[in-house]
Parts: C-alpha cells; structure tokens; sequence
C-alpha cells in the first residue's frame, strides 16, 4: 500500500479515535455506524475536515456506500490521487 | 433487520427521546379560532409555532377569493399541467410573480418543497455540482439528491469557507450551481448574500436563493433578502413557498434566464404531480397583492419580533444571531427542550420543538414563529413566560 494511502487511514483512524470516546480501537475494518455510532452529522463534519487536511473535494453523495473506515480511506484515496 | 424492524427501532429511538407519550410533533389542533389562536386539546392557545408572518390566514380578501374559485372551477385540477393543462390562474400567478420580482419568467409548483426539488433537479445533473449552505433545508438536500449532481456543503454562513470549496473544483465551476437561504428556518438568521454574490459573480457560477421564511418578511416590498441587499438582479434564480406569509401550499421560481421555461418539460416534481388547485392558486394571489402593499404588515411583524427577541435575550437565552420571525432558543440537552416545550404548552404557547439531529450542531431548539397578528399584550405574555421557565429549565 502507498504511503499516500497509509497517511490517510492513520489520519482518519487517529480523527475518529477522538471523535468517538466509544473505547473501540478504531482499524480499517471498524464499522462507522455500528460500532463508533457515528451519526449523519458528525460524518459531515468530518468530510469537512478531511477536505480541508486534503485539500479535496468530497461529494457527500459518494458516502452512501462508505461503511468502514477502509472504504472512506479508499474513497479520500481516490478522489485526491486519481483525479488528478 | 427487516424492513418493518427498521422502522420499529427508529420509533423506539423515538420513543426514547420523547418519554410519556409527548405528541410534540404532529400535535392535533381541534379548532383554529384565528391567525395567532386555536384550541389543543381543551387549552385555548397562543399560535407561536406556524410560519403565518404576515397573519394573512383569516384575510377575508383571501377566503373570498378562494370561495370564489371554488364556485367557479370546482375543488380540484385532478391533474399535472402537462398532461391536463395550466388553469388561467396558474398562469396568472406566474405573471404576477414574474411581475413582482421584475423579472421574465416564473414558474409555479404545487408545494413549496417541489419548487426546491423541481428548480434544482432541473438545473444540474450527474456530473455537475451544487455547492450548498451546511444548515439547508431537507427539499434542498432533497433536490440535489434527485439530480444526481455531486454536493458538496460549506460551513454554514461562511463565505470563505464557500469561496474555499468552489476554488478546490477547479474546471468544474462553470457546471457548479451554488445555493443558500435568504432566512434559515432552524435560527433565524439570513444569509450574507452580499459576500456570496461577490464570490459567485468572481468565479462565474450560477447561484439560486430560497427566499422561502424572507418572503413577505423583508425588503420595501417583501420580495426578501434580494430586497433588503438590493441584489435581485444579481441572483439567477429565487425559489419560495406559498405556505408561509402567502397562507396557502405551493411554490414559485423566478428568473431573468430565458432557460428557466425549459424546466417545465425536464423537472419530474414540476410535470409528473397534480397542479395547485383553484382556491389554493386564487387565494395566493390575493394574498400576494396584500403582501406587496403590506408595509404595515412588515412594521407589526418586526415590532413584535424585536420585542421578542429583545426580551428572551435580556432574560438570558441563548438566540440566533439575527432577530427575525423564527427566534430560537438553543438549549442544550433534549431534556430541556422537551420540558420547556410542555412548560410554554401549560401555560398556553404553542410552540416548535427541534430535537437533533433536525437542529444544528446536535443543539435542541424551541423555536418560535412571530407573526404580523400576534398583539403586543399576546408577545409580552410569551416572553414574561419564557422568562418565568428560564431558571426551571436551565437548572
């Protein structure tokens, strides 16, 4: 995996670490919903955050099929070294 | 979990936050006596809760003209436009909102949430892009889902942050709609459209303005915050309702783009959905001629809301930024919310309750909505209230 790749999954597993409290150790395959609880509008501020740190944006419309934290990391993945 | 379990875990989620059966949403109104009075249950209440800012639902102009059309066209269209045909009023209303917003055409829907999802559906599609405000509204939101165009948000009422996220899409701008609200229904507060017409004219983007809670409420004449910035010309496109200081159902577009025709043969909301019935379409024009000579109207109403405003913010609420005919108090917890909502219901004040994740930044809102009719002795009644449950509720 790339180092592009790596930066972004430790980035979002150390962003939702604090984010939820839950005591879950947050890893590519932690489901968002159903073990962090995360709700609809904290998922949006963090898109708004994961924009900003990637400078990229990102359709909130393209989250529908997100439900890991490995399917976000590939989806910022994408969107920042494939469009480009 | 099958479907139905679903929908039983979201009532017992429901149910959670809302303990002994409170009906706080969707409460039964037995009788509506006038534009600031009705009966719940065997209380006799003050209205501070329905979005009728210019008090015109019981305008005898209105009723009048709504009979009328009964008479004269029956109850019902019984169909869309496209299929059935646009009644002369239909037709009429678009002519006099064309007229009132100075500009060549408008378009008018059957509700004000089809005029969101019509406009925006029919402008951007998949491939395209809508930029829009954090805190907008569900036909927004809606609207942008149907199209199939990406969304992107920005923080709310933060044009950098705007300018920002429109900067970061490069070649895809000139396919980008941008979209906000001249009054936000959840606080109050308008939107800073001076700083977002300056940034949208820089990039070249198309930008559409929901004047749904400003129409009737600001500017000379009441067309909004368009009005009030001297900007009409500068938006391309402004959505509405009927359903607030037009007292009946629908929803309008206007625009100065000769395109905007176009959507009444593209728009799924607009073609495929009966059209506004006669009375509806009748007493919106009569109310719509009330409106723009109601001066006095818009003087009542922003008496009686700085006095609200003023008054809950002495008492020590925590408001929206702007005064304005929604004033929120932002409360905390859902506790608070629920026990202040059934607190102001005791006392005979019928208000909104706002629970996350409805209202923003997971805040719980009891939202009031003043009107032109509410009398001074009726608004400081409301606020001694308020001021009386302040310590209960914040201890």
């Amino acid at each position: 995996m790339s180092e592009n790749y790596n930066e972004i999954m430790q980035l979002l597993c150390d962003r939702l670490s604090s984010m939820t409290n839950t005591g879950v150790q947050v890893t590519a395959e932690t489901n968002l919903i159903s073990q962090l609880s995360i709700d609809s509008i904290k998922l949006l501020s963090l898109i708004m955050e994961i924009e900003d740190t990637f400078d990229v944006s990102i359709p909130i419309n393209a989250l529908a099929d997100v439900q890991t934290v490995r399917q976000l990391a590939d989806l910022v993945h994408k969107i920042k070294y494939t469009s480009e | 979990m099958n479907l139905l379990e679903k929908l039983d875990a979201a009532a017992a989620a429901r149910k959670a936050m809302l303990p002994n059966g409170v009906g706080a949403f969707g409460v039964p109104i037995e009788e509506v006596y006038s534009a600031t009075e009705a009966r719940i249950g065997d209380r006799r209440v003050i209205l501070l809760g329905t979005n009728n800012y210019l008090g015109l639902t019981f305008a005898p102009e209105c009723i009048r003209a709504a009979h009328d059309a009964i008479d004269k066209e029956g109850t019902g269209t019984t169909g869309s436009r496209m299929a059935n045909g646009s009644y002369s009023g239909h037709r009429a209303l678009e002519r006099e909102f064309a007229d009132f917003y100075q500009c060549s055409s408008a378009i008018v829907f059957t509700t004000g949430y089809q005029a969101n999802l019509g406009t925006i559906s029919g402008l951007v599609g998949p491939g395209d892009t809508v930029l829009i405000d954090g805190d907008s509204h569900a036909s927004i939101y809606d609207g942008c889902i149907l199209s199939g165009a990406d969304i992107i948000r920005f923080k709310h009422n933060d044009p950098s942050d705007m300018e920002k996220r429109l900067r970061r899409l490069g070649s895809r701008i000139e396919t980008t709609l941008i979209i906000a609200e001249g009054i936000y229904s959840m606080l109050g507060d308008q939107a800073p459209l001076t700083e977002i017409v300056r940034i949208k004219n820089q990039y070249g983007c198309i930008l559409l303005l929901d004047e749904a809670h400003s129409l009737g409420v600001l500017g000379e004449t009441g067309q909004g915050l368009v009005e009030k910035t001297g900007l009409l010309k500068e938006v391309d496109f402004i959505t509405g309702t009927f359903s607030k200081s037009l007292c009946s159902i629908g929803g309008f577009c206007v625009s100065d783009h000769p395109q905007l025709d176009q959507l009444r043969y593209v728009s799924h909301p607009y073609i495929f959905t009966a059209s506004p019935s006669p009375a509806t379409i009748a007493s919106t024009r009569a109310a719509l001629e009330l409106l723009r000579k109601g001066s006095h109207l818009r003087k009542q109403l922003w008496d009686n809301c700085t006095q609200l405003y003023a008054q809950l913010q002495e008492t020590g609420y925590e408001l929206g930024p702007d005064p304005g005919p929604v004033i929120a108090a932002i409360l905390d917890t859902p506790q608070q919310a629920l026990l202040m909502w059934n607190s102001l219901l005791e006392h005979n004040i019928y208000v909104n309750l706002i629970l996350p994740p409805a209202a923003p930044e997971g805040k719980s809102l009891v939202r009031c909505s003043v009107n032109a009719a509410h009398t001074p002795e009726q608004i400081k009644y409301v606020g001694d209230t308020f001021a009386k449950l302040y310590p209960v509720v914040t201890s």
